[in-house]
């Protein structure tokens, strides 16, 4: 804080800083690249947050989330939805890829740069492609299996660990 | 700059109704990964339906919401592709849902898939800013359920001699319905002309492309095509829809403004 007296926007963001995912309550919204932007808008102010997939159920809830956070500190606000630049995992911090993998989520390798246009389409679903070697989040072996494209929620699959067996999710790379 | 309401109510229309046909497996999936896998899959088609009839509700105005253009609109209004309806069973079966059959789910999800990737790679520079932005959040999801059919497909299609005869049978039966891709519908030639949506018969041979070298490896035969081309995104539907509505619609009349 620069001034003795913050903004609203400032004591905004100290409210909403360590607000966590309804899902994966290791994480803050802000690390997990939801929580975009607190700003003054025209009509007082703004939190601009951004959904994960289309169709995650949790961000009902994390708009809930927001708002009762910042009443509390007897503050309001106009909660936009934006979805443009779409949200990716590759906004997530080192930091939360560390409390995913302690809490026993794989974390989300970096997103292939894809460019526009078919070839990139067409190698994407080639089966080579799906090869990638994802860490066990409990012993660290490199020596896992997919047992399924989708797990829990959208976000993530399922794998089994072949060296200390046990089962764990992946958050898919977005 | 925007695109015709009526071509986005055919994007979300698609999505809604496969996603509304592809949840008929919640709780009847084959095995408990791929009943979460499909129920994972219709929260994504319905998740960027939702996305669209927003986007479709604004342009509109007046008292339109997304929920009133799902569940408050019939069945010549709807604007999805007829493959998109159809139920999950094989020609000449009874209608019951045990006789819900996965070849067809996996061989209409992966033709349906093919085309979405490129459909929604385009649109992302669509003149619709708005359109845009859902394309690319719908672009990242479709290339996983891409992924997840085509590994079926093959998987199936190299299986037993059961599975091949199964996936081929829905093959066969499903691909004609595919024609309804490429003949422009007059939204989607509005779309097309103020550069808010795309040429469909150019993206036509990257499908194929996509289509064959998944079917050369699943060993399945291409069919032929031809005869009757679906007429569903210009609200001429198969006998099928009306059915999918009732069910999806009815808690919404009943209890009309109910909010939970």
């Amino acid at each position: 804080m620069t001034s003795a007296c913050p903004t609203d926007a400032e004591r905004a963001w100290a409210l909403l800083e360590h607000l966590s995912d309804p899902e994966i309550p290791v994480v803050s919204l802000r690390e997990l690249g939801i929580l975009r932007e607190v700003r003054e808008g025209e009509h007082g102010l703004e939190v601009v947050i951004t959904p994960t997939y289309s169709g995650c159920p949790a961000m009902g809830q994390i708009e809930d989330d927001v708002k009762a956070a910042l009443a509390a500190g007897k503050l309001q606000a106009r909660i936009l939805t934006q979805l443009a630049p779409a949200w990716t995992t590759d906004w997530m911090t080192d930091a939360a890829k560390n409390k995913l993998r302690a809490y026993g989520i794989a974390p989300p390798h970096a997103c292939g740069h894809e460019k526009s246009g078919s070839a990139n389409v067409v190698q994407f679903a080639a089966r080579n492609a799906a090869a990638e070697i994802v860490n066990c989040p409990q012993c660290g072996s490199a020596n896992t299996t997919e047992t399924s494209h989708f797990g829990s929620t959208a976000c993530k699959a399922l794998y089994r660990c072949l060296d200390c067996m046990e089962p764990f999710d992946y958050f898919k790379p977005y | 700059m925007h695109a015709p309401v009526e071509y986005i109510l055919h994007l979300a229309d698609n999505a809604l109704v496969l996603g509304q046909r592809n949840a008929e497996w919640c709780g009847h999936g084959p095995i408990l990964e791929e009943d979460i896998a499909l129920s994972n899959n219709s929260l994504d088609l319905i998740g960027q339906a939702r996305l669209l009839y927003q986007h479709a509700a604004t342009l509109i105005g007046g008292d339109a919401t997304e929920d009133k253009l799902a569940y408050f609109r019939d069945v010549p209004d709807f604007r999805n592709y007829t493959l998109c309806e159809l139920p999950h069973l094989p020609l000449m079966a009874a209608t019951s849902a045990g006789d819900r059959d996965f070849a067809i789910t996996i061989v209409r999800n992966f033709l349906y898939s093919s085309l979405m990737v490129l459909v929604w790679d385009r649109l992302q520079s669509s003149q619709d800013k708005q359109l845009a932005a859902i394309a690319a959040k719908s672009l990242k999801e479709v290339r996983y359920h891409l992924r997840h059919s085509r590994d079926w497909l093959v998987r199936l299609g190299n299986g037993t001699e059961v599975s091949h005869a199964k996936v081929q049978a829905a093959l066969d039966q499903f691909l004609p319905y595919c024609q309804e891709f490429w003949a422009a519908s007059p939204h989607e030639t509005d779309a097309l002309t103020n550069g808010t949506g795309i040429d469909m018969a150019a993206l036509q041979a990257d499908w194929n492309r996509i289509v064959d070298e998944a079917l050369n490896e699943a060993t399945l035969q291409r069919p032929a095509t031809g005869g009757f081309v679906p007429t569903g995104k210009q609200g001429l539907h198969s006998e099928h829809l009306g059915f999918l509505l009732a069910e999806m619609q009815s808690l919404a009349r009943a209890h009309p403004n109910a909010t939970w």
